[in-house]
């Protein structure tokens, strides 16, 4: 057994965690997810912003971590959206959404969020008045110290080309500072970090962030919580955290059935746990070959 | 034939028997869509029963491509491969192309040439900018040459001038960086670890915010002492640091263990999109319920 496992061919630890994350899939395995603090902070953070408030979302990500970050992105601007219809029923001011981004592909995702949410289950928000795409600036954080600044000294257009001028829920945004809150979902660099270090951390009193970060990140941004990031989303776990809240919320309380698109973050966490278990064991397993190895080692000599 | 080889002939042909079948009874990887006020959306299953549905061929290629390059990244796990460096060729590609089409027309033309011409770019390229010159335009004539020079570096004489917007860059980035991190990582993260060690509440005392401040604070502590090398790490400071190696240790484990969650959902996502657009083996959003 001992020869077995120290000569494995590492393919076939390949084939079970294939297995491991195909299987629940297949399977449709599914857990309950239960909100802890960082999630709610978040959500309190959404739920903070006034009636007519003033939201950015600056997509920094790209397909290749839509995985972890899509079902943040969707629960964030569906969040906010179940917040605008809550206003518009109520006839008090509603709450503005401008979507930016620093990747490239940005606005490829942010396209793909607003088909998916805004276009498909929030039809009568109007383009210009209630939400609007800016697209991409390359620039890194060099974007972020100026749009701190002067939001129209880069931003002359949206990102369909319209001057920035003819749209109307621009009129007024001189730079992040107009804005009630930044909501950041990043994949890595320029990413939520940026955002801390040259909007929160110069301008604490004008500038709020919260953020949703792939699990490489997220260690890396704990250290700013909570005072210049009150909440963090961190990898596909805090996304399905944040979306059982939002989906509790607005649809487990108004006794709705929520939609299937609004579960990815629940769906996703399934094959986890059984890749977690797997990896577990593959520690556990490895960490007893090594030690045995290692008192045979002492004993031959 | 070599015994790797029929393994390999064999999973093929039954791959491709597969699909053969799934395609031509379920019509896995095919994309319906709708005209919805001119433009094309994807369609749900009622859509293609009540016949307003067509057939999408780009989409639908997309769909085969997508799932190709899937597998030709996935068969790097195995060993590499003409397959895996084909795909990895084109992602490099294409992202370099897309990166700079995206970056010319987002900021070139609106930002760049927009300020310089702006009649002339908004006739021919951009009608929502505005026609009139900005004040102090002629300062976008600065970016202009540094990017002039900064292409000469192609140029096979002369090539030394693209160091001059080099250097321009280097040093505003290492500018703009050095004061990022000196306030947001340094000042603050100080102001940050400065915490009551006994944590009082509207209600009295919190025994678990107190807990949580005291580890946080001795955890900096020990850290500092583990890279704090004027002294030997010997008697009590050799202990102290060696605290400090664990409270490293923990959070190297921490982080590894984020990274794996990271990874998994990648692979989850991928293996999502082959089961369900690809293969229709799942259907977890109901989009063909009814089919």
């Amino acid at each position: 057994m001992y020869h077995f496992l120290t000569t494995l061919d590492r393919r076939w630890i390949f084939l079970l965690m294939l297995l491991a994350v195909a299987i629940p899939i297949l399977g449709q395995v599914q857990f309950p997810e239960k909100a802890t603090g960082l999630a709610k902070s978040t959500f309190d953070a959404v739920e903070g912003v006034p009636d007519g408030g003033k939201v950015m979302l600056a997509f920094d990500f790209d397909p290749p971590s839509e995985g972890e970050l899509g079902p943040m992105a969707t629960s964030f601007v569906r969040h906010l959206c179940e917040r605008w219809k809550e206003q518009k029923a109520q006839g008090r001011p509603t709450v503005k959404l401008y979507f930016l981004a620093l990747w490239p592909v940005g606005p490829q995702m942010i396209d793909d969020t607003i088909e998916k949410v805004i276009k498909a289950d929030y039809p009568e928000m109007v383009y210009g008045e209630d939400y609007v795409n800016l697209g991409f600036k390359p620039g890194y954080e060099g974007v972020i110290k100026v749009i701190v600044t002067d939001l129209r000294g880069l931003y002359t257009t949206d990102a369909l080309g319209t001057n920035i001028d003819q749209i109307p829920m621009c009129r007024g945004v001189e730079n992040v500072q107009s804005m009630d809150l930044v909501i950041n979902v990043s994949a890595g660099y320029p990413g939520t970090k940026e955002w801390v270090q040259y909007a929160a951390t110069p301008y604490p009193d004008k500038i709020k962030i919260v953020g949703g970060c792939t699990g490489v990140q997220a260690p890396i941004l704990y250290p700013y919580i909570p005072k210049q990031l009150p909440g963090l989303l961190g990898a596909i776990k805090g996304a399905a955290e944040y979306e059982a809240l939002v989906n509790e919320h607005y649809d487990t309380k108004k006794g709705r059935e929520t939609p299937a698109k609004y579960l990815e973050g629940k769906r996703r966490m399934g094959p986890q746990l059984i890749a977690h278990v797997l990896m577990i064991l593959l520690i556990v397993v490895g960490n007893i070959v090594y030690f045995i190895g290692r008192s045979r080692e002492g004993r031959s000599t | 034939m070599k015994r790797e080889t029929l393994i390999w002939t064999i999973l093929f042909i039954a791959g491709g028997l597969f699909l053969a079948v799934r395609a031509g009874t379920v019509g896995m990887g095919t994309e319906y869509v709708k005209p919805v006020d001119d433009v094309s959306v994807p369609a749900n299953a009622s859509d293609r029963i009540s016949g307003v549905a067509e057939i999408s061929w780009s989409r639908t290629i997309g769909i085969w491509t997508a799932a190709f390059f899937t597998l030709c990244i996935f068969s790097y796990l195995y060993k590499d491969n003409p397959f895996y460096k084909f795909a990895e060729a084109i992602v490099v590609g294409v992202s370099a192309a897309y990166a700079m089409v995206v970056a010319f027309w987002t900021t070139v033309i609106p930002n760049l040439l927009g300020k310089l011409f702006p009649a002339w770019i908004q006739a021919g390229a951009m009608p929502g900018l505005s026609p009139v010159r900005p004040d102090f335009w002629y300062m976008y004539l600065v970016p202009l040459v540094l990017g002039v020079m900064l292409l000469w570096r192609l140029s096979p004489v002369g090539n030394w001038i693209a160091r001059w917007p080099l250097a321009f860059i280097i040093g505003t980035t290492a500018g703009i960086r050095l004061v990022g991190f000196i306030q947001a990582d340094f000042l603050s993260q100080i102001n940050s670890s400065i915490v009551p060690l006994i944590a009082m509440t509207d209600r009295g005392f919190d025994f678990w915010q107190s807990v949580r401040n005291t580890v946080g604070f001795l955890s900096v502590l020990v850290c500092l002492v583990y890279f704090f090398f004027s002294f030997e790490h010997t008697g009590f400071v050799g202990k102290v640091s060696r605290v400090g190696i664990w409270v490293l240790m923990i959070t190297f484990g921490a982080a590894f263990g984020y990274t794996v969650m990271g990874r998994i959902a990648l692979l989850a996502i991928r293996l999502e999109f082959l089961f369900d657009d690809w293969l229709w083996l799942i259907d977890p959003t109901g989009k063909r319920v009814g089919m």
